[in-house]
């Protein structure tokens, strides 16, 4: 006999503006499952998921829940029809407890008293069936990502969801987190709740779910058993064509050591210690790859290199010493020290979003004398300087006086790119390079570094996808917890030894 | 100074500081739902017009309370428009809403009253009238304690009473209901509140329409308890001195009470005294005026506890892609 | 919501805003029992139909481009400065201090005397906002409206205390000495020959003014400073990324900010009370808000938003004058002006768009 689907979709679309998030899509999720959902950045899953839980209004399509059809207008009706969602950025109030923040939204009358009593008995009871063990009067912000994860879980049980969408889930976790989290998820199946895994890391899939969905550009394009497929066949899907993460390049011809790092230590504003002692360097021709997941403190050792961030200990750039305080310690005194800096996060930092496209070729370098002209600015000289670089840069559409926000993730990389590396720099920073970047693009990316440390420059590459950091690194060295764990070269090792060692766990340094 | 002078002064501190407080928890509620509003001053005015026109006209003062309550009702529907709805900037919002009544108060006064701006005095019901607490008369006799029952506390106005009993219930509704919590909530992290199924949008309109209440009983006091009628600008920035005992008091109701008695002590004293002999130093009056702001300022550089607003105060709330 | 084409943003969406907030207006005129063309009517004619009319509305456009010129600088770099009301006070004191008590030989002198001294004394009162802003992240918005107040005591103080002549009974300085009177502009036009009413405030302090917008226009978009302030405005962390520094942007912005509405003093203080009294700003400082809203701060919008509330305040008074309609009117069109082109603006927009967007999709 056939069970009812957990959860089908069928026919959702959903626009923003101009931009399709989710064509036609229909999915069915069959109950004491694990579906995952993969894609690329941009692909639509969450999205799909979103209106799922009620978030946002599809703009076509039906939701049937068990076999019934089901309207959600509102994430109130997502959580009586029994979904619960864990949002990949938490949805908690940071300065409430716990059991605060459990019962928000799900208290059962209009005093707060009985409400948290029948909370906190419910929440030990749920501690032990399922190993979510939380202080219920821990307040939020002084509680890790992990445990702030078992929150939005237990939420999501508290309000008694059978069905459980999980986005990108493992992003801020340690491996060891995710395993756990993955313990917790398959405690949740044998009770016959349905989970939904929303993931862009193959890995997650191959080990957790039962059955996959692959999303491509808003759309669904497969839908397979997880046991009756393998990670390239998937890969494959998610991107529409053979993937070749193999950048072509000669043998690194190495120089001088261009950077030198001593016992660097990095601390953040609310006091907590995040890079705890790194020493490292980097020689011209030569590209350091830093593996990690993500808040182990390379963003933070960017940031202390670019200038963006004090820290202490020693940093020399061609044998000379760098201030990591003080009025000298910006980053327009790092530029001068021949350091350009491609930042994780272009929209937040690299650009401005609504400036035009000449204007922010300018940015970080705008009191370059050929930029001046007297008191005022030459923005003749820049707006030339401009085209050049987007020519060169292949930057589409070739338009200086379009605004960055107008043009795609990929575009806007270039355009960051285009002003750093021609600036000639000895030492390039480059966090995330081809992060929310459309595939045509990563190839580009890559060969422009690549060509870069031909020239004999040095770069420091950081980046949370191994594939990135082993397809281009000429030495790589993982960091976990603020501190690193070991060097390996791409040759010697691989995806599985580098994931251990970024869940902290060393083999032993080589 | 003798003790019935400073009976006198903390008598005078009292009155003063009722439409302090009320419209600091006015405030204390909209800021704590993330709508911060610079425009309780104009919501104050427009209250305090409404309630003395009304007043007047109809001989009753509870009537003009409800006009003046419903006054600032329609100001705080704009700024929830404004800034709720259509998710424009609150702070200007404010600015908008305090011109707004100080034109309006004069413009409609003029037409209703032909008073240069002012409405006729009022007398009888159309006023507050003090009453007398329970054993005030025979109490009084009791050495210290007595005169303190008697002088202060007994024989001010409803509202007087009304505010002070304000200030354990707002703290009761934000710590032990349910409302409070999603208040708090809303005010910290709205996406947090959306995602658990409750509707951002009305909690916040519910705490601007709270805050609408509170300041018309501010308004409502001002024309009809503390003063006889409306003047002109009568609020003469007491919706800013509000706004600065709510960031003295660090967005919390027993806190709120002890800033606005604070600054109305300061007030009493310096319609007192006009400058304040303190020995070694004589104060100008004009520096009593100035201390609630400067005291203001230092709390907010920080440098005496700092004063951390609601988390998501002021941005208005878009669902993040 | 779809996005506006630039223009109409700029454009069509200030004027919406102000065409909604007199038609509210002129309904409330006709709500008190008034016919609103003839207040129209009387405004219009009495604040530009006559040189005398002019002499008056450019006096307050003088005023309103300095504040709204402060304002807008403030609001390129997200900082928003409603101090103007106390910083133009300071620079009203700094004007005094330099009529009273030095011996100018000629205006001219003692104008450039006066506009340094009214930009140091607003740039001084910005500083200490400015300064807990960059470094302790007190909220600008709260400290300048505290500094408002604070500044309205020491003047009080000051004048009532110090600067008051012996004798005298309002809180008002001595009457400067004749060598600082401005040439109004009256004057000036009267001796190239054009015919313009005397007795009118407008006076040379307008071209300062004017001279002002263009400099503006050149800091903001055409220097470095410039260039790193709208930076800064648009994204703080990206500032920090390019190496700008968040503390020098937010001190110097809000001190050419503080100069800008104290220079305004030179204006209402030197060129036509000839005196400091109390309460000299009027509330210039607050329509400077409005003006940079609906001029959307930039110098040639706020030079005519400037005019316009120029015209408004100088009909209103007209208005005052000679019908019972008080001139606080104009208060209500300018808060309204406020709302629908600072906070209702997204609804205005809106409205524009319906209008504009959509016989558009009709015709594809």
């Amino acid at each position: 006999m056939s069970t009812a689907p957990a959860i089908e979709l069928k026919g959702i679309s959903k626009s923003f503006g101009p931009v399709q998030a989710n064509k036609d899509i229909s999915i069915s999720v069959m109950p004491g499952t694990i579906h995952g959902i993969i894609g690329e950045n941009g692909a639509g899953k969450s999205t799909l998921m979103s209106i799922l839980y009620g978030f946002y209004k599809a703009d076509k399509g039906d939701v049937f829940i068990a076999g019934k059809k089901t309207a959600i207008p509102d994430s109130q009706a997502a959580i009586a029809a029994g979904i619960g969602m864990v949002f990949q950025h938490f949805k908690l109030v940071e300065n409430f407890t716990v059991l605060e923040n459990v019962i928000l939204g799900a208290e059962d009358g209009a005093m707060l008293a009985p409400s948290l009593r029948k909370a906190r008995k419910e929440l030990t009871a749920l501690a032990s069936e399922y190993e979510l063990n939380v202080d219920p009067d821990a307040l939020i912000e002084e509680i890790g990502v992990g445990m702030q994860q078992r929150v939005e879980i237990l939420k999501a049980l508290y309000r008694q969801a059978d069905i459980l969408i999980l986005d990108e889930p493992t992003g801020v976790l340690t491996p060891a987190e995710a395993d756990q989290l993955f313990r917790i998820l398959h405690r949740l199946k044998e009770e016959g709740k349905t989970i939904i895994l929303i993931t862009h890391k193959l890995r997650e899939i191959m080990e957790a779910t039962d059955t996959v969905s692959v999303m491509r550009r808003g759309e669904m394009t497969a839908t397979v058993k997880t046991s009756q497929t393998s990670p390239e066949h998937l890969a494959e899907l998610m991107v529409g064509r053979k993937v070749l993460l193999r950048v072509d390049k000669e043998p690194a011809k190495l120089g001088d050591k261009v950077l030198e790092i001593e016992n660097l230590r990095v601390v953040d504003a609310a006091g907590v210690e995040r890079v705890k002692g790194i020493s490292l360097d980097v020689r011209a021709g030569e590209i350091l790859g830093i593996a990690g997941v993500a808040g182990n403190g390379q963003s933070e050792l960017l940031e202390v290199l670019g200038g963006i961030e004090n820290g202490t200990g020693v940093i020399r750039v061609n044998g000379k010493e760098i201030d990591l305080t003080g009025a000298l310690s910006d980053a327009k005194s790092r530029r001068k020290r021949g350091i350009a800096h491609v930042p994780e996060d272009r929209q937040r930092e690299g650009l401005i979003m609504d400036f035009t496209a000449w204007e922010n070729t300018a940015f970080g370098y705008d009191d370059d004398g050929a930029y001046q002209s007297g008191l005022l600015m030459n923005n003749t000289a820049i707006r030339e300087d401009a085209q050049g670089k987007i020519e060169r840069f292949d930057v589409r559409p070739a338009d200086s006086e379009l605004e960055a926000k107008s043009f795609s993730g990929g575009n806007q990389q270039k355009i960051v790119l285009a002003r750093e590396i021609e600036r000639d720099p000895d030492l390039l920073l480059i966090g995330q390079p081809t992060r929310g970047v459309d595939i045509g693009a990563i190839e580009f990316i890559h060969q422009q570094i690549v060509a870069l440390r031909d020239k004999g420059k040095a770069i420091l590459l950081v980046s949370v996808e191994l594939e990135e950091i082993l397809a281009l690194s000429d030495r790589i060295a993982v960091i976990f917890d603020g501190q690193l764990m070991g060097e390996r070269l791409p040759a010697d090792t691989d995806e599985k030894e580098l994931g251990l060692m970024m869940a902290g766990m060393t083999g032993g340094d080589s | 100074m003798d003790y019935l002078t400073i009976l006198q002064i903390l008598d005078s501190a009292l009155r003063l500081a009722t439409p302090l407080l009320f419209a600091c928890l006015a405030g204390l509620f909209s800021e704590r739902a993330g709508i911060f509003d610079i425009g309780l001053e104009g919501k104050m005015l427009i209250a305090a017009f409404f309630a003395a026109a009304t007043a007047y006209s109809t001989g009753s003062v509870w009537l003009g309370m409800l006009a003046g309550i419903a006054g600032s009702l329609v100001l705080s529907a704009i700024h929830g428009l404004a800034s709720i709805t259509f998710r424009g900037n609150q702070l200007i919002s404010g600015v908008a809403i305090n011109f707004l009544a100080s034109g309006l108060t004069v413009l409609i006064g003029l037409s209703w009253f032909k008073l240069g701006g002012q409405t006729p005095a009022l007398q009888g019901g159309a006023r507050f009238q003090s009453i007398n607490l329970p054993f005030a008369e025979s109490l009084s006799v009791v050495p210290v304690i007595g005169p303190l029952y008697s002088e202060v506390l007994s024989g001010h106005t409803f509202l007087v009473y009304v505010a002070l009993l304000c200030v354990p219930l707002t703290w009761y509704v934000l710590y032990r209901t349910r409302f409070g919590l999603r208040l708090r909530a809303v005010g910290e992290n709205p996406a947090a509140v959306d995602t658990a199924g409750i509707s951002v949008v009305a909690l916040r309109y519910a705490a601007v329409a709270i805050c609408g209440v509170l300041c018309g009983l501010a308004g409502a006091y001002l024309a009809t308890g503390l003063g006889a009628s409306f003047v002109k600008e009568m609020t003469a920035g007491r919706g800013y001195i509000a706004l600065a005992a709510l960031i003295f008091a660090k967005w919390r109701p027993w806190y709120a009470l002890y800033a606005t008695f604070l600054f109305g002590l300061l007030e009493a004293i310096s319609n007192r005294y006009p400058s304040l002999d303190l020995g070694f130093a004589t104060l100008p009056s004009q520096f009593m005026q100035a201390l609630p702001y400067i005291l203001t300022v230092v709390i907010l550089a920080g440098f005496v506890g700092k004063a951390t607003p609601p988390r998501a105060g002021g941005q208005p709330y878009v669902k993040e892609r | 919501m779809e996005q506006l084409p630039k223009w109409a943003d700029l454009i069509v969406v200030p004027i919406v805003g102000l065409i909604l907030a007199f038609g509210l207006s002129m309904l409330m005129v006709l709500a008190t029992g008034h016919d609103p063309m003839e207040a129209l009517t009387l405004m219009i004619s009495g604040a530009l139909g006559s040189t005398y009319g002019w002499g008056y509305t450019l006096y307050y456009a003088t005023n309103f481009i300095f504040t709204g010129l402060a304002v807008a600088v403030a609001f390129h770099a997200s900082l928003f400065n409603i101090g103007g009301e106390g910083q133009a006070a300071l620079g009203g004191l700094g004007v005094a201090l330099v009529c009273l008590f030095i011996d100018w030989p000629h205006w001219s002198i003692a104008l450039i005397a006066a506009t340094l001294s009214a930009g140091l004394f607003g740039a001084l009162w910005a500083l200490i906002p400015a300064y807990l802003q960059a470094k302790r992240g007190s909220h600008i918005v709260i400290t300048t409206i505290m500094f408002n107040f604070i500044a309205a005591s020491l003047l009080n103080y000051v004048l009532v205390n110090q600067l008051r002549p012996k004798g005298a009974m309002d809180p008002a300085t001595a009457k400067f000495p004749e060598a600082t009177h401005l040439p109004s502009l009256g004057e000036i036009l009267n001796s190239v020959g054009i015919p313009f009413a005397k007795g009118t405030p407008a006076n040379v302090t307008l071209l300062v003014a004017l001279l002002a917008c263009v400099l503006v226009y050149f800091l903001i978009w055409r220097t470095r400073f410039g260039y790193q302030l709208r930076a800064f405005g648009k994204s703080q962390p990206a500032a920090v990324y390019a190496g700008i520094s968040p503390v020098k942007i937010t001190i110097v912005t809000m001190m050419i900010s503080g100069a800008l509405a104290g220079l305004m003093a030179i204006n209402n203080v030197m060129g036509e009370a000839e005196r400091l009294i109390l309460g000299s700003v009027e509330g210039a400082g607050f329509i400077g808000i409005a003006v940079a809203l609906m001029g959307r701060s930039h110098p040639l919008g706020i030079l005519f938003s400037a005019l316009l509330f120029g015209a408004l305040y100088q009909g209103g008074a007209e208005l005052g004058l000679w019908t019972s309609i008080p001139r606080e009117l104009v208060i209500v069109i300018q808060a309204l002006v406020i709302l629908f082109t600072g906070a209702l603006d997204n609804m205005v927009r809106l409205m524009v768009a319906k209008v504009l967007i959509r016989p558009k999709r009709a015709e594809a």
